[in-house]
């Protein structure tokens, strides 16, 4: 009886060896495959021509403020007097008051270079992502402004939450030796 | 009218170029007079007010596609103004991902040592809170090992995913861990486990046969999210992960209530999403009874005290089989051969109701749900547009496009659905006939695939405590002898 247990034991004991050297078998080659299959790691960025600039940016990135922020592709801007994302359609007046402004935050600094050229600077601290200069640089100006995810403030999820509801589809990863997709070619090369 | 207007702007190469300045000097108020030079009018006495012009400018540029133009050529600055560089900060460098990678293979070592040779419960906590700060709130709870089966699968579908180091290392390296020392993964490196871990408070047994069936529950959520992942319309697992929201210090408001239910939820019943929902402890469930060093509960004989079944908060010590318990052999034979014939049966209802639930599965897919939008929207079913349909029709995307991407992940929902019911039935099946089999245990032992290796039963073996030189050991351990 006790000798009939001890085989049994043993053929139990042969069953999981047997699985054993096959988990490690399959899992040596799945770690093979992997390593010969990865290459390049990627990171989450806008392409800014198929941004929509809806705001959602600003509030469903999982971290706060938004990952996402505005960018200034200086090479592209007309250096407008009355710029409309910085001014709000029918501005009072054409100075840096907040009620003349479109970002609710004042994180754009509007200062005077040579007549009638004023430069935009945005103030990526107070940013917050929503996109209304963006809006109103691409409709009425040169599109000079426009989103962009800051990888100094993402974390790289596995699953983007902004990605996952922007209405474009606009986010996707890229390559993380390439990670912005700025709008003039000068600075994407 | 306002065409022709526009049209020196679009030719002019710059505002100093003399044939533009010529026509901006002879025309009317052109709108690229209106926005570089808004004063210029007022100063001529023209009539239009401001905001007059800018009205009719904005019901012009409306009707130009969005993004195409440079309606204000760039400037060329007399004063030699230097152009401000865009910023471009760097992602995180490669060499922390790589650390992060030599984080876990430290402390998957560690927690093997602390299990298996130190035996130590205090070191196994200490190793856990440290998990909790590095992977937990260091790096966001992300990547971890549980969300790393969605890339892994993701890769394996579709060969253009390129899989991430990390998320491979993250996948695997748990599992070579536990061929050789069981779960030492879920003891002390996972954060979600150690978040649960610290705040069991008060542990009740939850009811075998409940149990037993929200046992069945992870493997169902693997099999869900391993669909979702491969046809690439999701990351449940990531999307519903309780506590991320509290590593990343804010979250929607449901994860938040969810986490803090799980946490809550924790005090009392242990471990409730390792045991209940997490889809990596499935696959450790797995790969753990084939461990070539199990946890064991007493480090020498078993004097049979059943004080490591109290000891136990997830109720994975498994006692002795009685010599005349439950049913007959024979019976029990002949039940276990039932549930084998009925298997196919499980997996054949499974994928038929699946292949049922297909149409409902693919609506979390954007792009299914974009497509029946657009179709709804179109034939005058809904009134009014969303975002998404908006965007389709700002970018002139074909709505055959639209159509036809989202038959294509259509026709795989059908596959994933039916595949993932069958899986189910299967899961099903296969818990039934296991709860068939009986297995002759002599001691009492911690269960090798659900045993999570935090410990807690060698704080409580009284041969174990007498091996540390506990006195009151001897005490109790004379008492179960005599």
């Amino acid at each position: 009886m006790s000798n009939d247990q001890d085989n049994k034991i043993s053929r139990r004991q042969l069953i999981i060896n047997g699985g054993w050297f096959v988990g490690l078998i399959g899992l040596g080659g799945v770690f093979g495959w992997i390593f010969g299959n990865s290459e390049k790691r990627m990171v989450w960025q806008i392409d800014p021509n198929k941004c929509i600039q809806c705001g959602k940016c600003a509030l469903e990135c999982v971290i706060s403020p938004s990952a996402s922020k505005c960018v200034h592709a200086h090479a592209m801007c007309g250096y407008c007097k009355l710029c409309l994302g910085f001014f709000m359609p029918t501005p009072n007046e054409l100075n840096e008051g907040a009620e003349n402004q479109q970002c609710p935050m004042g994180a754009i600094k509007r200062t005077y270079v040579e007549d009638p050229y004023y430069e935009y600077v945005i103030d990526e601290k107070l940013c917050i992502g929503c996109a209304v200069c963006v809006k109103g640089c691409t409709a009425f100006g040169n599109g000079s402004l426009f989103m962009q995810i800051r990888h100094d403030r993402c974390i790289n999820c596995n699953e983007c939450a902004i990605a996952k509801s922007c209405p474009s589809q606009a986010i996707s990863r890229v390559p993380a030796d390439k990670p912005y997709l700025l709008k003039n070619k000068e600075q994407n090369a | 009218m306002i065409r022709s207007l526009i049209a020196p702007n679009k030719a002019a190469s710059g505002p100093a170029d003399p044939a533009s300045a010529a026509c901006n000097r002879s025309n009317q108020t052109t709108l690229f007079q209106l926005l570089r030079y808004p004063d210029a009018e007022a100063a001529t006495g023209g009539r239009a007010s401001l905001p007059g012009s800018l009205l009719s400018a904005f019901c012009f540029l409306l009707s130009l596609p969005a993004y195409a133009v440079q309606h204000f050529p760039p400037p060329d600055f007399t004063t030699g103004h230097k152009l401000p560089v865009t910023a471009t900060p760097p992602p995180r460098a490669e060499w922390l991902a790589y650390m992060d990678i030599g984080v876990l293979i430290a402390a998957l070592m560690l927690a093997t040592y602390f299990v298996l040779w130190k035996r130590n419960r205090r070191a196994i906590g200490g190793l856990s809170i440290f998990s909790l700060a590095y992977f937990g709130f260091y790096r966001h709870g992300c990547v971890c090992s549980i969300g790393a089966i969605q890339n892994v699968a993701q890769s394996i579908a579709d060969p253009n995913i390129v899989l991430p180091v990390v998320a491979g290392a993250f996948f695997l390296l748990p599992l070579i861990f536990a061929l050789f020392g069981g779960r030492v993964f879920c003891a002390a490196v996972c954060p979600l486990g150690a978040a649960q871990d610290i705040v069991l408070m008060k542990p009740s047994k939850a009811p075998d046969w409940l149990a037993q069936c929200l046992g069945v529950l992870p493997w169902i959520y693997l099999g869900a999210a391993v669909m979702y992942a491969a046809i690439g319309s999701a990351y449940i697992i990531c999307r519903y992960d309780p506590f991320v929201a509290f590593f990343r210090f804010g979250g929607s408001v449901p994860m938040l209530v969810f986490g803090g239910g799980m946490l809550v939820l924790s005090m009392f019943v242990g471990r409730a999403y390792c045991r209940f929902l997490c889809p990596y402890g499935a696959l450790l469930r797995l790969v753990s009874p084939l461990a070539k060093w199990k946890v064991t509960v007493t480090p020498d004989e078993c004097v049979q005290c059943r004080l490591c079944e109290d000891a136990c908060p997830f109720g994975e010590i498994r006692y002795p089989t009685p010599r005349d318990g439950g049913i007959s052999r024979t019976e029990g034979k002949s039940r276990l051969a039932a549930l084998i014939l009925l298997l196919p049966v499980f997996i054949g209802m499974g994928a038929g109701l699946g292949y049922l639930a297909s149409d409902k599965l693919a609506q979390v897919d954007p792009a299914v749900s974009l497509a029946k939008r657009v179709w709804l929207e179109d034939h005058g079913k809904v009134k009014g547009t969303t975002l998404e349909t908006d965007a389709v029709r700002k970018h002139d995307t074909p709505k055959e496009e639209v159509y036809l991407q989202s038959l294509a992940i259509g026709k795989k929902y059908r596959y994933g659905s039916l595949a993932l019911g069958g899986w189910i039935g299967l899961v099903i099946g296969l818990r039934l006939i296991g709860l068939s089999i009986r297995r002759r245990r002599s001691d009492y032992e911690a269960d090798s695939a659900g045993c999570v290796a935090c410990g807690r039963c060698y704080l409580s073996c009284p041969v174990e405590r007498f091996r540390h030189g506990d006195a009151e050991a001897i005490k109790i351990l004379e008492e179960y002898r005599a």
